[in-house]
């Protein structure tokens, strides 16, 4: 066998591979659920842009934090949200992962790092600053990763976030996950400038642009960026150049997309094909072992989603708690 | 007898002692230590007023100038809260928190709720509120009744230098996001503060005067003007009995109800905009639960629905008086039930 040309040993690249099987199964089942009418409220998808997600949150730790956006799903995944509680949330249970009081659009886990999704587009920006802040007091070398979509990289908070975090010099790295989408709108349109490196540097951040349908371009980048965050070497930008293949919410139907570019991107720059074809390639993981996992996330997604179904939902006497810790 | 210092006096030395006692207070804003950067002094405003200042000598890095962002430094601190710490952040007036408003409506307010009971989020706003300064439309506003209408905040706006005191170390303290209203036209006023910590529990109103002929009900600069008017009224022997809401979210309408059940006549009075006031929620509340009790119309007394004006004379018609507050009193004799 050849020897592993991987940033990964191979423990660690079944790992990755699982967590973006996972995402992909748990995004692909809510699809179908969704337009059978199961879910209530909005879902937003993040199958196709797992490479960004798994490839970032795989450097980090439960004291390392995470500012999620409406797309969040793969992130909770990825920072180990548990995935039965986050089916049981998106279909608004009582012992969802926030007892069904959120939803997909607010899934966190404040224990695993993760600071939740968020329904404000560039909220998670200042939040993550905060964290960074709390990092920097803790001095036990933490950082927090605030992910913006290419259209959210537009709105003011993430924009002062960037000032902001330079001027305090915080271990906080801003991830842009450019799908080429703001919703409907292209982010050619949108977005003044071709590179966010460029955007970066008017802040005074070093900035990288990777191909984010490549997990290892992701993971080493992220890595690099990361490592000088804890070190106190301060904020960067990570521009992740990716695919959606969903629409911006469950029930668009896309058309604004161009003839055949839904069929072009899921046969050409699928980052789950991408991965499992050079690591097979390289003669690293067998595609049974690939298969085997596959069989064994399905069995998952599907367990999640019958106790999702089956599970109880809140009653009229969960509606007026927590709202304050005591008022 | 406790020694007498100012309000602002009051504020330094409640986040003096609270950074003290705890290192996870930080206090963050604009100009909070002032000079940030430049080549002469350190600690050279203290906040644009002074509130803060000579806290820098004594604690350090956890007193953190911002740049001029509101967004991103209400967010993180926010954010910082959500993570372990407790900071307190000033956001200079609180005509800016448009500025920055999803960070605390849609952020701060929301987590406990939307995250299930998982999360808590220890943070202070201290902001200055009010008018009276000659500072216009955009740096005087009573902003109070968008702030109380939000669940999961909690309000404060204190009247007198030992409420300051008591209450800004309970929201400190406290494990929920807090907006804490600093009238700037009350920064001067001294009275009795005993030196040693102490916390005031939110939700609990204070009587301020007794009386049996009417309840004049307020909070902040107005208990001033209430208490002004009171003591006009008792020359012509009407005994109000006066109330300092002092936390406006969780507000104690126990108190108002129980004074209304005695006085039968109501007065609320608010520098806050007419509409959707405090004095408006307290005059619904007092309505539905003590309708009965009522000798008399209930009177509300507010600016007009205008914004705030410069020009002194204008400004000054526009804050509520103590003559007006007199008038409302009589108004609920003159029209009701004998």
């Amino acid at each position: 066998m050849a020897g592993n040309p991987f940033p990964l040993d191979k423990a660690g690249l079944l790992t990755a591979y699982r967590k973006m099987r996972t995402i992909r199964e748990f995004e692909e089942r809510l699809h179908v659920d969704f337009g059978r009418g199961d879910i209530p409220g909005f879902v937003h998808l993040y199958a196709g842009e797992e490479a960004a997600g798994v490839g970032i949150i795989s450097h980090l730790g439960d004291g390392d934090r995470v500012a999620s956006t409406h797309r969040g799903h793969g992130h909770c995944i990825a920072k180990g949200v548990n995935v039965v509680e986050m089916m049981k949330e998106i279909y608004g249970k009582k012992d969802g992962a926030c007892h069904g009081k959120g939803g997909s659009m607010h899934i966190a886990d404040l224990d695993k790092g993760m600071l939740g999704a968020n329904g404000i587009l560039g909220a998670g920006a200042p939040l993550a600053c905060g964290a960074a802040l709390a990092a920097k007091f803790r001095k036990k070398g933490e950082v927090a990763i605030s992910f913006v979509g290419d259209g959210a990289s537009n709105q003011g908070t993430f924009l002062e976030s960037l000032n902001l975090a330079a001027v305090w010099n915080l271990p906080a790295i801003f991830v842009v996950e450019n799908n080429g989408y703001a919703e409907s709108t292209s982010r050619d349109y949108g977005v003044a400038v071709d590179s966010y490196v460029d955007r970066a540097a008017g802040f005074g951040l070093p900035g990288v642009t990777v191909d984010g349908t490549d997990f290892f371009a992701v993971y080493e980048a992220a890595g690099e960026i990361i490592r000088r965050a804890r070190e106190g070497g301060g904020p960067s930008l990570l521009e992740c150049k990716m695919v959606r293949f969903h629409g911006h919410f469950e029930g668009d139907a896309q058309t604004y997309r161009g003839t055949g570019e839904i069929d072009d991107i899921r046969a050409n720059k699928d980052c789950l094909k991408k991965f499992s074809a050079a690591v097979t390639g390289a003669g690293v993981i067998k595609a049974d072992e690939l298969k085997a996992i596959d069989h064994e996330v399905l069995g998952l997604i599907e367990g999640a989603v019958k106790e999702a179904k089956a599970a109880p939902l809140p009653t009229v006497a969960d509606l007026t708690t927590d709202v304050y810790v005591r008022y | 007898m406790a020694r007498k210092i100012s309000m602002k006096q009051a504020i330094n030395e409640a986040l003096d002692q609270e950074m003290a006692r705890d290192p996870s207070v930080i206090v963050m804003g604009e100009d909070i230590v002032g000079g940030a950067g430049g080549d002469g002094e350190r600690d050279a405003w203290g906040g644009v007023l002074g509130v803060t200042k000579g806290l820098y000598a004594k604690h350090g890095d956890r007193l953190m100038d911002t740049p001029l962002s509101e967004s991103a430094y209400i967010g993180a601190a926010i954010g910082a809260a959500a993570c372990g710490m407790r900071p307190v952040a000033e956001l200079m007036f609180i005509d800016f928190m448009g500025v920055c408003f999803d960070q605390i409506y849609n952020q701060a307010a929301k987590f406990r709720y939307m995250f299930g009971g998982k999360a808590q989020t220890p943070v202070v706003i201290r902001t200055m509120v009010g008018a009276g300064f000659r500072a216009a439309a955009q740096h005087s506003q009573m902003l109070t009744p968008l702030f109380t209408h939000i669940p999961g905040l909690k309000v404060v706006c204190p009247s007198t230098p030992y409420d300051t005191k008591g209450l800004l170390i309970q929201s400190i303290r406290d494990n929920d996001p807090v907006i804490f209203c600093e009238h700037k036209n009350l920064y001067g006023i001294e009275g009795e503060v005993p030196e040693a910590s102490y916390t005031i529990p939110f939700g609990e109103a204070n009587v301020v005067r007794e009386g049996k002929g009417c309840s004049i009900v307020t909070y902040g600069l107005m208990v001033h003007r209430s208490l002004d008017a009171a003591a006009a009224l008792a020359k012509e022997g009407v005994e109000c009995e006066v109330i300092d809401l002092r936390t406006l979210s969780p507000l104690d309408i126990d108190t108002v109800l129980e004074s209304v059940t005695k006085t039968g006549r109501l007065v609320c009075v608010d520098e806050a905009s007419p509409r959707c006031s405090i004095a408006a929620d307290v005059s619904a509340q007092v309505a539905q639960q003590a309708f009965g009790a009522l000798k008399g119309p209930i009177e509300m007394v507010t600016p007009p629905h205008v914004p705030v004006p410069f020009s002194p004379p204008l400004e000054d018609a526009y804050i509520p008086s103590a003559a007006q507050i007199a008038a409302a009193v009589k108004r609920t004799f003159a029209g009701g039930k004998h």
